[in-house]
């Protein structure tokens, strides 16, 4: 054994707090190595990264935009994570809540009202939280490993959707692309803000992010959370059941995930197609680690990692580099948090466990 | 009696002392924990370490093992100082040490647990060989194969203790061990001890029973609130001016007054069953108790005969069918914990670290663990003032040592802990309260605290049922007593109508099962 590691005798808290820092600033600095290696400047390839996205008040809005989906997964993951309840299955879930508050808009088409809108995020919500209820249910009574089932679950989410749109959803006007008809003015998300695409949505998340901290701080549920997650035997002897905390964690994460897809097609996007999300649902477990599992944290999280989407988007129109930047970044920025982790609550040693005379 | 230096056995007048410690302190938020702790641990000497909860036994013998930095004061092994050193390393210099709190992997088999930390453990089936062979040598049996999610709290803390001597320590750190080993179990152990101490290995040795201490142990130091207070020679010394040095003065009396004749039905098991959770575990069989309110009774075993399932019968963590227990006179078997602290039970369970309380949550947080019937819960939100509120009260009213109620249930001392737990339970003013080894770990002025509290409680109208292996405790609080073996449990009978004798006859598993109940059949 040449490298060890060892328990530290007291994990430093602002260490804790500053892990994620650290390892945005070791994520930057990869970043630049990679721009040199891919034959870029690496201050005009960082800047087109991290700046030039929003340098403008339509940036900024674009990135709150992007924000949202990832807050609102975010949020309830984080819930599920404080309770030990592994769900990684958000994109599955925002996926139904897409399919489900979308279906509403193009059933109602031409018969609209004020009424369709709240209908439409509540039809979302509750197709999310149906999605997240089957790894509830297996987890509940058969004992069956939600990471598995919930992850799972997200590539049949997926596939019914392109079934749906390449199928019966398809627009009939729409020369054969894979993609429904355009909700109707009533179905969809007011702007907030003119000339910027800055949706309803945005509150949404806002809202989630606000009552995800009310939980989990300030309610007994989120206290009956923590303790399950932290120690199941003192739980058991409190009388909280673990069976609660699990599904109570599905169907928050699945209903707050539900309402970020429905968020995506009546928003930005106003009609359903093959790719209503570029992989929010997972990047939100990123943000829901950086974010240190807490709303607060996971929204700057949030912030951040929508700011990865964007600058991949704008690599690839300013310097032509192929957008799977994006997905390196959200790599390397959870391999670092991780990795950074690790060494907040260990230390390396090399070399055999040596004899701790002093000179 | 307050001689700076423990007398150095005389053949190492000239040889340096296995251990010696300069001026050792540590602080912690709010404590200082050690304070220029000196002491001197000759090789072959078993040295005690004495003290209240919280006077910084614990703190001291991890700084030596290397699980605590001390911000001050030097040590030296075998005469050469010893720098910052991890456990690794301690390990290699040969000290061992069994902790206060265990460090077992529930889900992990004996064998595999005492691998993690030998060097050289890799080979299961010779380790267990190894194993096998060094329990049976030193009388402490445990099975190499064993999950250690269904030992008991006596059966784990062998597995430290085997897992320690399988490393042929020179110094080996005993934070107390024999808390919850039987008296059988304990006797086997200080034989094991002094023949060690014979091999030349050196022992520090921690515990709050004084009768072990003097008969185990040739030197003693002394903590009161970090410092050193006294150096002793234990042999020369009785228990009460032991506990004098420990405290600070007189030890308090128990009051114990008659108990009502016929209190209201609190508890009844009425042909309680239930099998073992564990293969290895022992069920349940036809097991007849009942509790009325204003009495205390206690249930006196060697563990491992069915007190774990009848603990998590009796809580709610395991589920009975409804009749086999009546709480407050209705069927309650089918009640989960919640359901049944909302009929008035109260409990603390043997383990209290992840179990009773939380490790990582304040204490503050941990008065809510339980207490979240009495009012710190509204529309869904936790009342903080309440939780902190009620929290103080416990500790106060306990004299819990802590860094006040935002302190991490780990980080208090054992005994501390204990009180909490205790407090927390008794405070919440329960028809019925369980205790499992109500004093384990406490020094002995919290433990006659702590039974005064439990009488209190009583006289105040409560049903208390206690399970304990301490014949001595059970006797001085109980009104009635019965004997749990090999699953089954003996008829009660009046403490006043039985003696240790009986009890002990009891013990080894010589009584008819209960057939009737109730302090006014009993002969
Ligand atoms: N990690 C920690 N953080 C803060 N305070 C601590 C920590 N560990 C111990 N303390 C405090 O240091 C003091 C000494 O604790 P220690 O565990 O050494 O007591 P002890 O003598 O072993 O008591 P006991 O007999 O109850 O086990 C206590 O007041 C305790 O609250
Ligand atoms: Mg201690």
């Amino acid at each position: 054994m040449w490298l060890r590691l060892e328990p530290r005798a007291q994990a430093s808290r602002r260490l804790r707090t500053a892990a994620p820092l650290i390892a945005l600033a070791l994520t930057l600095a990869s970043g630049t190595v990679l721009f040199g290696a891919l034959g870029q400047n690496p201050i005009l390839a960082l800047h087109t990264f991290f700046i030039r996205p929003i340098d403008s008040l339509y940036g900024l809005s674009e990135l709150a935009i992007k924000a949202a989906p990832l807050a609102l997964c975010a949020v309830g993951l984080a819930i599920g994570f404080r309770g030990n309840v592994w769900n990684i299955g958000a994109e599955g879930q925002l996926t139904m809540g897409a399919i489900c508050g979308g279906g509403l808009a193009l059933a109602f088409y031409g018969a609209e009202g004020p009424w369709l809108l709240p209908l439409m995020v509540l039809a979302g919500g509750l197709g999310g939280m149906a999605w997240g209820a089957i790894p509830a249910l297996l987890k509940t009574r058969f004992n069956a490993n939600e990471i598995l089932t919930s992850l799972m679950l997200s590539y049949v989410a997926i596939q019914l959707l392109g079934y749906l749109v390449h199928g019966p959803w398809r627009d009939p006007e729409g020369y054969n692309f894979p993609e429904t008809r355009l909700f109707g003015e009533q179905a969809l998300l007011p702007v907030l803000l003119e000339d910027t695409r800055l949706h309803a949505g945005v509150v949404l998340a806002l809202i989630a992010v606000g009552l995800g901290w009310l939980l989990l701080s300030r309610s007994f549920a989120g206290f009956q959370i923590k303790v399950v997650g932290q120690a199941p035997a003192a739980a058991a002897y409190a009388g909280f059941s673990r069976g609660r905390v699990v599904w109570l964690s599905f169907l928050i994460g699945g209903g707050l995930a539900g309402i970020a897809g429905l968020g995506e097609v009546a928003g930005p996007m106003g009609q359903l197609n093959p790719t209503v999300s570029p992989g929010y649902g997972f990047a939100a477990i990123i943000c829901a680690f950086l974010g240190r599992l807490h709303p607060f944290g996971v929204l700057l999280a949030s912030l951040l990692l929508a700011l990865l989407f964007l600058g991949g988007e704008s690599l690839q129109m300013h310097l032509n580099l192929p957008l799977a930047i994006t997905g390196v970044f959200q790599g390397l920025l959870l391999f670092f948090v991780l990795a950074c982790d690790v060494f907040v609550r260990y230390r390396v040693r090399f070399g055999r466990a040596a004899v701790g005379l002093a000179p | 009696m307050t001689d700076p230096m423990p007398p150095a056995p005389d053949s190492t007048v000239a040889a340096p002392p296995r251990l010696e410690l300069r001026g050792i302190t540590k602080r912690y938020p709010g404590v200082l924990a050690n304070e220029g702790i000196d002491l001197r641990v000759a090789p072959g000497e078993i040295h005690a370490l004495l003290g209240e909860n919280g006077a910084g036994k614990s703190t001291l013998v991890k700084i030596i093992y290397g699980v605590v930095k001390a911000d001050a004061g030097e040590m030296l092994w075998q005469g050469a100082p010893l720098g910052s050193h991890t456990p690794a390393q301690a390990r290699h210099l040969g000290i061992g040490m069994v902790f206060q709190h265990f460090n077992l992997f529930d889900t992990l088999t004996v064998a595999e647990n005492i691998a993690l930390c030998i060097e050289g453990g890799g080979d299961l089936k010779a380790l267990a060989g190894r194993i096998a062979e060094v329990s049976g040598r030193y009388g402490l049996p445990i099975d190499p194969l064993r999950h250690v999610h269904g030992l008991s709290v006596g059966e784990r803390q062998r597995v430290e203790i085997v897992r320690c001597l399988l490393q042929d320590p020179k110094l080996l750190i005993m934070d107390e061990p024999t808390s919850v080993l039987t008296p059988l179990e304990v006797e086997k152990l200080f034989e094991t001890l002094r023949r060690l101490a014979g091999e030349g290995c050196s022992i520090l040795y921690i515990s709050h029973k004084l009768d072990e201490i003097r008969a185990l142990c040739q030197s003693a130091t002394v903590l009161r609130g970090g410092r050193v207070s006294a150096d002793c020679d234990p042999r020369e010394e009785t228990p009460k001016s032991l506990a004098e040095m420990m405290i600070g003065r007189e030890l308090p009396v128990c009051r114990h007054r008659e108990p009502p004749e016929d209190g209201a039905e609190r508890l009844a098991l009425d042909g309680l069953s239930l099998a073992a959770e564990d293969p290895f575990g022992t069920d349940l069989r036809d097991i007849r108790l009942t509790v009325r309110a204003g009495e205390i009774v206690g249930i006196a075993g060697v563990a491992g005969n069915g007190q774990n399932a009848l603990l998590a019968a009796l809580s709610g963590e395991r589920r009975a069918p409804p009749g086999q227990v009546r709480l407050g006179g209705r069927p309650a078997g089918h009640l989960g914990p919640r359901a049944r602290r909302a009929r008035g039970l109260a409990f603390v369970p043997e383990e209290r670290l992840g179990r009773g309380a939380v490790p990582g949550m304040t204490l503050a947080d941990n008065a809510l663990l339980t207490g979240y019937q009495k009012g710190m819960v509204r529309h869904g939100l936790v009342r903080f003032e309440r939780t902190r509120a009620y929290a103080q009260e416990v500790v106060d009213a306990f004299k819990v040592v802590c860094g006040g109620i935002g302190a991490e249930a780990r980080s208090l001392s054992g005994g501390n802990l204990q009180k909490f737990i205790l407090g927390r339970e008794i405070l919440l003013e329960p028809a019925l309260l369980i205790l499992a080894y109500p004093t384990w770990g406490v020094d002995v002025g919290a433990a006659a605290q702590i039974r005064q509290a439990v009488i209190d409680l009583r006289d105040r109208g409560a049903g208390i049922l206690v399970v304990s292996e301490e014949l001595e405790e059970l006797f001085e609080i109980s009104d009635r007593i019965a004997v749990i073996g090999k699953g089954r449990l003996s008829p009660a009978k009046r403490t006043r109508d039985t003696g240790v004798e009986e009890v002990g006859r009891w013990m080894a598993g010589m009584f008819a099962p209960a057939l009737d109940e109730g302090p006014k059949h009993v002969a």
